[in-house]
Order: C-alpha cells, then structure tokens, then sequence
C-alpha cells in the first residue's frame, strides 16, 4: 500500500519554500506552485488550466469580503474618519495603546467565539478605526510619533484582530473548522461530539488571550523605553 | 437575494479600476495595471460563463502580470491634511456611524435572513453572511454618500485608491485556495503523510506530540491555511500515533492540533489576506511587519499547545 504512493507532487511544496528563500513575489511563486503540482501529477495541461479556473470561481468570495467595504471606508477617510478616531481616543484619560489593543483582543475574541466574525476585520475594522485610535492613544502618552513607530503600531493592531478572531472563533460550535474536524474524524471512525471539540479549545484560547494581551500591554513601556533611549542620544550629543 | 449579485457588483468595482487606470496617462505601468484589474472584475462578471480552461488560463495570466510586479497603483488623490482635519471637525462622531453599520448590519443580517428565508419564503441563495455584508456595505455607502454630501462617483475613486493600495495582493488569497485545490487533486496530502510516517518512529509519546503540534504549524505554513493541513497532518500523525497508539483524547488532539495550525498561519506570507493584505492595506513599509509582530505571540502559543497537548491528552 505505500509504495502505490507518489512523491512527485512534493514538487509543488518545494517550489513554495524556494520561493520564500529568495523572497521572491509570493503571487509568482503561488502560481508557478500551482502549475508545477499539477504537471508533476501528471494532469494535462488543460485539466490544470480548468482547476485553476474552477478555484478561482468557486474561492471568489475570498476577494468579495475584502472588495465590497472598501468605498465607503475611502470616503470616510476623505473626509477625516482616521483623524477623528484618534483625535476623539486621545480624549480619554486613562486610555494607552496597549490598554486599547488589549480592550480589543477580548472583545474581538469572545465575539469570535460566540459566532460574530464579522465584527471586526482589516478593511473595515482595522484601517478606519482601530489603527488611527492605537496611534492617537500613543501619541497622547509620547507626543507626535515618529514613522517607524506608526509603523510597528499599525501591524501590531493588524495581529490583534487575527490572534483574536483565529482563536475565538474555534470555540464556535458552528464555526467551519469544528465541523471539519468533526466529519474528518467521524469519516476516520472516530467518534467524537463537536461540542467537545469546541470545549477542548477553551484552554488555548485562554492562552492566546494570556500571552498577547502581555505583549500588547508591554508595548505601551517598550515605546516609552525606546523614546527616552533616544532622548537620551541626542541629548549626549 | 442572491450572492451573485455582489459577485458582479465586485467585478463591476475591479473593472471601473481596470478603466481608470487605463485612463491614467502618467501611469508608470498603464496598460499591464489595467490589463490586471480588468481581467479580474471581468472574471468575477462573466468568468462563470466562460468554459473553465480559458477561465484559467486568464487566471494563469493574472497570476504572471502580478507576480511580475507588473501593477502598480496610480498616482494617489488623497485630499490634503488640512481639509481632513476641517472636515472631520464637522462631522465629528456621525464619521463613526457608517463605519460601524457594516460590521452591525452584516450581523443582524446574518442572523435574520435565515430566518426571513425560513418563515418568510424571502428567496436565498449563498451564505446568509456574505449576502448581508453586500447589502450592509450598500446601506452604508448611501449613508456616506449621505453624510458626506458626496457623490456616489467620488466613492468609485475612492474604491480605486484602496484597491491600488492593496495591489497584486488581492488576487493572493484566491490563488492560495486554488493551489489548495491543486494540492489536494494531485494528492500532495498522501505524499506528506506516507513521508512523515517512515520519519517518526514508534517509541516516545511527548515526540510524538511535538511532531504532531510542530507538523500542523509547519504544514499550515506552507499551506498557508491550517484548513488544509489538518487532515494530513492528523492522518499522517495524529491517528496512527496519538489516537491509535497512546489512546489519547480525539477531541482534545483535534482541537488544540487545529490551534497549533493557526499558530503556523500566524507565521507564514501564505496565509496572505491575514498578512499580506492587512500590512498592504495599512501601507506598512515592511510587507512582512504583521508577521514580524506576531512570531512571538505564535511561538510561545506554540509551546503552550505542546505543553496543553501533553496534560490534556
């Protein structure tokens, strides 16, 4: 029985981490994958053009989510909506970034986790509201910011949002994943109920919420740190 | 109500960019820039009538143009900081309002036309979910329009300028779930799991484990979607070793196996509209920064995983 299979379509795999070893453009090195799995399995050419056709009709939803919000969010902006968001937060007192980030990361998780995905979000979320209130609660405690720590603020709210949804949302019992790992292991002869499943997942999420919620919250010091270091610098100077 | 409707108001979106960029004279990378967005509103507009070969080989083609780095956005028309700051002045928290209506109104879609569609006989076709994203971000756009006294064409421009920002990196998430596709047609699955099986040997159940969790992190990145890995890595490792060998808990392998998956996903440039996307979206310098900030968040999860897996199995 093993040796019926083929190792050919590792090929695929392997054009993937060469692509990463030389950073080259990861839309490039997905679509050459892509061919080259499906050449090494033999397929005709035309039966790879046709999956590639089929995937891209039947995965259109993917572009769809990311699409459809995008107008009203750069008409919001033309008009000030990132402004204001981190104008309005740096009103609150007792409001820091981290604190924010870490406000976030519970709400985004336990939302997640009873089914709501779709209350949060990079284009709709994370650009308008949550990265321009992290940066106007910063920029309340150090003053104006400079561009690299604009920059680690904005992808540090960019990870919140996923470490949130990735592991609320597995506590879900009708989310996707638990029914794929119910019928994968029903359809292996294992019987297990998915509310377990579910359950099972508590532990890690609580982890997540532990280990992130540290790291965002320490941020708020780091910046701080990294400022005085480099007062300190150009002080000595 | 069906979700085609928003298929083809998407790909009406991609084309009027593809339009404008071929209208962009001072556009660096004009027509190849326009030959990208227009086949991409075109093949979400009529791709399903199209026969599936020729459908991808225009995909193949998109796939090159933009792996080539040949899209590039046009020149940005961002109103200046001045005329922000006035403006935002104005309207103050109404800013907030249509912003927040598509999360809200997307949710109390989700949850009421099954509902609709159940009692009401209300004609549904797609996932409830997209279906009342499309429609939330319609209300919404009326209510900007609305608020801001601008017209719906200044929103069409806007469009543009956030689809340019984000470039090429669009297409990636759908090109990764299609190499998915690919992956699993030409049977990649088999392959990893018959390979891991000779690797691990049959002693050690903490190696096992190790194997287990660190297969699913490794195997999501390549995937770049632990949707993917799971069944392999749990066929090739999970079953024959942690279930069938040392009698652990299948529902706790499951669970924190997926998790040790997300924790890859976390990690990985695959796993694009999680990574790519957002650092595009925010025009972070580094395309790589959203990763970068979550390494550490994955690792130690990882090893949290690990030690989970160990007590609870």
């Amino acid at each position: 029985m093993m040796d019926a299979v083929s190792y050919w379509p590792l090929l695929g795999v392997a054009v993937v981490i060469v692509g990463f070893a030389l950073r080259a453009n990861p839309l490039l090195v997905v679509t050459l994958a892509g061919v080259v799995t499906g050449l090494a399995a033999a397929l005709p050419f035309g039966g790879i053009l046709s999956a590639l056709g089929e995937g891209f009709l039947s995965t259109r939803t993917l572009s769809l989510i990311l699409v459809l919000p995008l107008a009203v969010i750069g008409l919001l902006e033309r008009h000030g909506l990132r402004e204001h968001a981190g104008q309005w937060i740096s009103r609150f007192k007792r409001v820091s970034a981290g604190r924010l980030l870490a406000l976030y990361l519970l709400v985004r998780e336990l939302s997640a986790a009873l089914g709501l995905t779709s209350l949060g979000g990079h284009p709709q979320m994370v650009r308008p509201l949550l990265a321009p209130m992290v940066e106007g609660a910063a920029s309340k405690a150090l003053g104006p910011l400079s561009h690299g720590e604009q920059q680690r603020l904005k992808a540090m709210a960019a990870a919140t949002d996923n470490v949130g949804l990735f592991f609320g949302e597995d506590i879900f019992v009708a989310f996707g994943a638990v029914i794929l790992m119910h019928s994968f292991l029903t359809e292996n002869g294992i019987a297990v109920e998915p509310l377990h499943i579910a359950f099972w997942g508590i532990p890690t999420a609580l982890c997540a919420l532990f280990i992130h919620g540290c790291r965002v919250l320490y941020l708020d010091r780091q910046l701080a740190r990294q400022r005085r270091r480099l007062q300190g610098a150009s002080g000595a100077d | 109500m069906q979700i085609e409707w928003f298929f083809a108001l998407a790909g009406l979106l991609l084309l009027a960019n593809g339009v404008l960029t071929a209208l962009d004279k001072a556009h660096p990378k004009r027509w190849p820039s326009a030959l990208f967005w227009g086949l991409y509103g075109g093949l979400f507009l009529i791709g399903h009538w199209l026969p599936p070969a020729l459908c991808g080989a225009l995909v193949l083609a998109m796939g090159l143009v933009g792996g080539l780095n040949l899209v590039k956005p046009k020149k940005a028309l961002e109103p200046d900081a001045v005329q922000r700051q006035q403006s935002a002045k104005r309207l103050g928290h109404k800013l907030f309002w249509p912003a927040l209506a598509i999360p809200l109104l997307t949710l109390a879609g989700s949850l009421s036309l099954p509902w609709l569609a159940a009692h009401q006989g209300l004609p549904l076709v797609g996932n409830p979910t997209l279906i009342s994203l499309g429609l939330a971000c319609l209300v919404a756009f009326a209510l900007a329009c609305w608020l801001t006294r601008e017209a719906p064409v200044q929103g069409l421009r806007e469009n543009s300028r956030l689809m340019d920002a984000i470039g090429w990196a669009l297409l990636l998430p759908q090109m990764l779930a299609t190499l998915g596709i690919l992956f699993a047609k030409a049977g990649v699955g088999d392959a990893v799991a018959a390979l891991v099986g000779q690797v691990l040997g049959d002693d050690m159940r903490f190696w096992a484990i190790v194997a287990y969790a660190l297969g699913m992190a490794l195997f999501t990145m390549i995937m770049g979607n632990a949707f993917a890995a799971f069944p392999v890595i749990t066929a090739g490792i999970g079953i024959p070793f942690l279930i069938d060998q040392y009698q652990g808990n299948a529902a706790v392998m499951a669970a924190i196996g997926m998790f040790s998956g997300y924790c890859g996903t976390l990690m990985t440039p695959m796993a694009a509209n999680f990574n790519l996307v957002p650092a595009a979206l925010l025009e972070l310098d580094d395309r790589h920064a959203v990763i970068k900030a979550q390494v550490p968040t994955a690792l130690l999860l990882l090893i949290a995983n690990i030690l989970l897996l160990w007590w609870l199995l």
